[in-house]
């Protein structure tokens, strides 16, 4: 038998993980990612040769983000790494790519998607102003580039990452006007007897809060109804917190809502989804080990579901294990029963992280109509409420056919949560019900140059 | 108690069916509209969005003037802008025996009816300087149009709800059947009885008409779409070319929609998908006749399901087995521009039993050899 052609999209932790499983028992995978060299979101990498030290770039995380990257040469030449390639169509067993050499298509036949997630965006009062940014993007900026999105940067958000965006910033010496969590205090103890589970992520959270303390960084909790203000551009965050109007001045936002995972591709892929309630979101159905509702299509790390990065190295190797029984192939039962050992733990440290942040439903009570929530087709709240309400569009495609909300270049991945979130709360409905914008090809935009038509 | 008989059952609701469901309802009729999906999803809602009466088979001309005309009252009917523009169409001609071939449409045309002027060469260029050079002429109808598909049959169904008509969405109909003194449409709990029935069910449409005994040789016709990020504006008009390859219009918003090609459909999985080579054929077309896409980039790719006949006109009119039952299904990709005239048409026919307009050569009886159609669902 011909040697199967393995596919492996996204290079992050999950990726990376799958192809060292793949690797190990004698595979070649292609690995196709967008970025010009390995590590993910997460651990992304500055451009060749830019070299800041890793301990300066991932703080505490800098130990994992170089076992990682230390990945790439060991697995060189024998993985066949499509960098700079987005795989923006998945269609009968093939992929779309678009890399450097122009358009391709690249048939599988196993595929692993460890798509990675976003930032899950809320939209409040003046978050299109320049200067306000996702948390995610705050953060790249910060390690690909060493460049800061301001120089007096106010935090606004739920998540865990919230603090350690902070922290990373205070530390590359940017002035931090503030870090606004828009979950309770109350909710944090909630959440601590459950992430006792991964002490020592637990105490690295506690550390960058103890940090900010100690550098004197004003923290609030519980922060209602933010407004980004300024003349053109942003100047200050005004809020509401324990019942008192306050506001800070700066000249840039990091905000971020939680995290939302890619699914596109598995939806073109033509996986089941279903909803989860834990992260308000419909994700591929997937079992213990990954494995898709379709057949040979594995899903792993936070493009499955949010879960972390930890969980995401894990999760990719299992998947890969899936994989190679899934093949006929010999793979090490042992190790993926201990794999999804450790992936239950984590499980319950991640159900005391969703605890101590539970998703700010006031925010989108809060939203006022006129403030806009699709930012591609600059269409406001009140559009999609009144679309929601008097035009009977009870789920989100529905939505979308009537208003445009989530019909622009980002085809609603920033969008799309928070309009379900909207829609279901105008229409007095469970947020699953107003269901998820089906996938639509191309993932992302891609160009029409004739030189790569030919 | 026994459930109310209504006058009328539509099964579909696309176009054809909201818009027969208010005209029925303007005549008094009590209406129930049976919709597997939501109204409008289909065909009426994934369509290109071209409201043309040029290029059309002359037959069916009578029939887009008339919609030509209920296009222009659509805000007094449905309640809302649907988005429709008399941009004009231009078909444009790539080499001389497309230029012929406009030529001769144009003279045909004008006996039914359609004012078309044409221009080569130079003129061309005057008139629309964003066209490339491979374009050697252009017939213009000035008062087509377009309109948004995504609004149309959604506002019919919303002004015909508010008319009294029974709309049930995600109410698919298994089988139907005259029982002597009323169609039983079975629908599980949306289940209803009516004196009339109306089978305006897109593509599948020709199953319909199979439980009936009618058979006709319909096939699902998918045409692969794209459409580029918002530009700013510059296409005045909606375009299409000899030979149907490439189309393309321009939206307010600034998105270019281009079409050409087929791409892929299930109809039994009630799944379609745009293909990718399609799809990238499709580019290298446009960018022929519209060289200043070049920089755009593609944001969204997609196909949907129309009814296709060996004949390319719809199957419209009475049925010849059973009584009460009308048709009007199989648009052959391009209804949309019809789908307002035959709201009107089929509540003649049902009502009356007769309609003012030529719908002869749309009879069913012209399949009257064809095994019926296969289930599709
Ligand atoms: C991609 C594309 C581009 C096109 N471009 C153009 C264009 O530019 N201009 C133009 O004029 N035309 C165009 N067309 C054609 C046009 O869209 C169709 O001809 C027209 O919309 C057909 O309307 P309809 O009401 O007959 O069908 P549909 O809109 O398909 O409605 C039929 C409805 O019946 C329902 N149905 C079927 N079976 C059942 C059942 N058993 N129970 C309950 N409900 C059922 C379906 O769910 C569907 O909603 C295009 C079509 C496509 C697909």
């Amino acid at each position: 038998m011909a040697e199967p052609r393995v596919v492996v999209v996204g290079a992050g932790p999950a990726g990376m993980r799958a192809c060292a499983a793949l690797v190990e028992a004698g595979l070649r995978p292609v690995l196709v990612d967008e970025a010009a060299r390995p590590g993910g979101r997460i651990y992304q990498q500055p451009p060749e040769g830019a070299g800041r030290p890793a301990r300066e770039l991932y703080g505490l995380e800098a130990a994992k983000a170089t076992r990682i990257h230390a990945l790439a040469p060991a697995l060189a030449g024998r993985v066949d790494h499509r960098a700079e390639t987005l795989a923006w169509n998945c269609f009968e067993d093939a992929l779309d790519l678009l890399g450097p050499e122009g358009p391709s298509r690249l048939a599988f036949d196993a595929l692993v998607l460890a798509t990675g997630a976003t930032d899950l965006a809320l939209p409040f009062p003046g978050w299109t102003l320049p200067g306000a940014y996702a948390l995610g993007g705050a953060q790249i900026a910060l390690k690909t580039q060493g460049c800061a999105i301001g120089r007096r940067v106010a935090f606004l958000g739920a998540g865990p990452l919230l603090p350690l965006v902070a922290c990373q910033y205070m530390e590359a010496g940017v002035d931090v006007a503030a870090v606004l969590d828009a979950t309770p205090f109350l909710a944090k103890l909630r959440g601590l007897p459950r992430m006792l589970f991964a002490p020592a992520t637990l105490a690295k959270g506690m550390l960058y809060v103890a940090r900010l303390r100690r550098a004197g960084v004003p923290m609030f909790f519980d922060v209602r109804r933010p407004r980004a203000e300024g003349d053109g551009r942003v100047e200050r965050l005004r809020f509401e917190a324990g019942g008192v109007e306050r506001e800070v001045a700066c000249d840039a936002i990091g905000a971020s809502f939680g995290l939302r995972s890619e699914t596109q591709l598995a939806d073109l892929a033509g996986c089941r989804f279903e909803f989860d309630p834990r992260t308000r979101q419909h994700v591929p159905a997937r079992d213990a080990a990954g494995r898709s509702s379709r057949r040979h299509v594995y899903v792993a790390g936070d493009g499955a579901g949010i879960g972390g990065a930890d969980a995401a190295e894990l999760a990719g190797e299992r998947a890969a294990l899936a994989l190679l029984e899934d093949l006929g192939l010999s793979f090490d039962a042992n190790r993926a029963a201990w794999l999804e050992g450790r992936l239950a733990r984590l499980d319950v440290f991640r159900r005391g992280l969703e605890a101590a942040y539970p998703f700010p439903a006031h925010m989108v009570r809060d939203l006022d109509d006129a403030t806009m929530l699709c930012r591609c087709e600059g269409i406001a709240t009140g559009a999609l409420r009144e679309a929601a309400t008097a035009r009977g569009a009870i789920e989100l495609n529905r939505a979308k056919a009537f208003t445009r909300v989530g019909m622009g270049r980002c085809q609603g991945r920033m969008c799309g949560r928070a309009a379900a979130e909207v829609l279901a709360v105008a229409r007095g409905a469970e947020l699953a019900s107003a269901g998820r914008l089906r996938a639509q090809p191309p993932v992302k935009p891609i160009p029409m140059l004739p030189e790569l038509l030919s | 108690m026994s459930a109310p008989v209504f006058d009328v059952a539509i099964i579909g609701g696309g176009t054809a069916g909201c818009a027969a469901a208010l005209a029925l309802r303007q005549r008094g009729m009590s209406v129930v509209l049976l919709e597997k999906g939501a109204c409008g999803a289909m065909a009426s809602g994934t369509n290109f969005g071209g409201v043309r009466r040029q290029g059309r088979d002359f037959r069916e001309m009578p029939l887009a003037t008339r919609s030509r005309a209920i296009w222009d009252r659509l805000p007094a009917i449905v309640g809302e802008d649907c988005e429709f523009r008399a941009t004009g169409h231009i078909k444009l001609a790539r080499d001389e025996a497309e230029m012929a071939e406009l030529e001769r449409y144009a003279r045909e045309a004008r006996d039914h009816g359609l004012e078309l002027s044409v221009v080569g060469g130079n003129a061309v260029r005057a008139l629309y300087p964003w066209l490339g050079p491979k374009v050697v002429g252009a017939s213009l109808c000035a008062d087509d149009g377009q309109a948004n598909p995504r609004l149309v049959a959604p506002a019919f169904a919303r002004a015909a709800r508010a008319a009294g008509a029974d709309i049930r969405e995600f109410a698919k109909v298994e089988g139907a059947r005259w029982t002597g003194s009323a169609f039983e449409v079975e629908a599980g709990p949306a289940s209803a009885h009516a004196r009339r029935l109306v089978n305006v069910a897109g593509l599948w449409g020709g199953e319909v008409a199979a439980w009936f005994g009618e058979g006709v040789p319909i096939r699902p016709l998918c045409p692969n779409m794209v459409v580029t990020e918002p530009l700013p504006y510059f296409i005045d008009r909606s375009i299409g070319v000899c030979g149907g390859n490439v189309y393309a219009r321009q939206v307010e918003r600034g998105n270019v929609i281009f079409g050409g090609g087929r791409g892929w459909g299930d109809a039994q999985a009630g799944l379609s998908r745009p293909r990718a080579e399609v799809a990238r054929d499709a580019m290298a077309r446009a960018l022929e006749i519209l060289p200043q896409l070049r920089d755009a980039r593609i944001i969204r790719t997609w196909t949907g399901f129309d009814g296709e006949m060996p004949d390319d006109i719809p199957v419209i009119g009475p049925s010849l087995t059973t009584p009460g039952l009308v048709h009007a299904f199989g648009f052959s990709g391009h209804g949309f521009q019809l789908g307002p005239a035959m709201g009107e048409i089929v509540a003649e026919l049902v009502a009356d039993g007769r309609t003012p307009s030529p719908v002869e050569p749309f009879s069913i009886g012209r399949f009257a050899s064809a095994p019926p159609a296969p289930r599709l669902t």
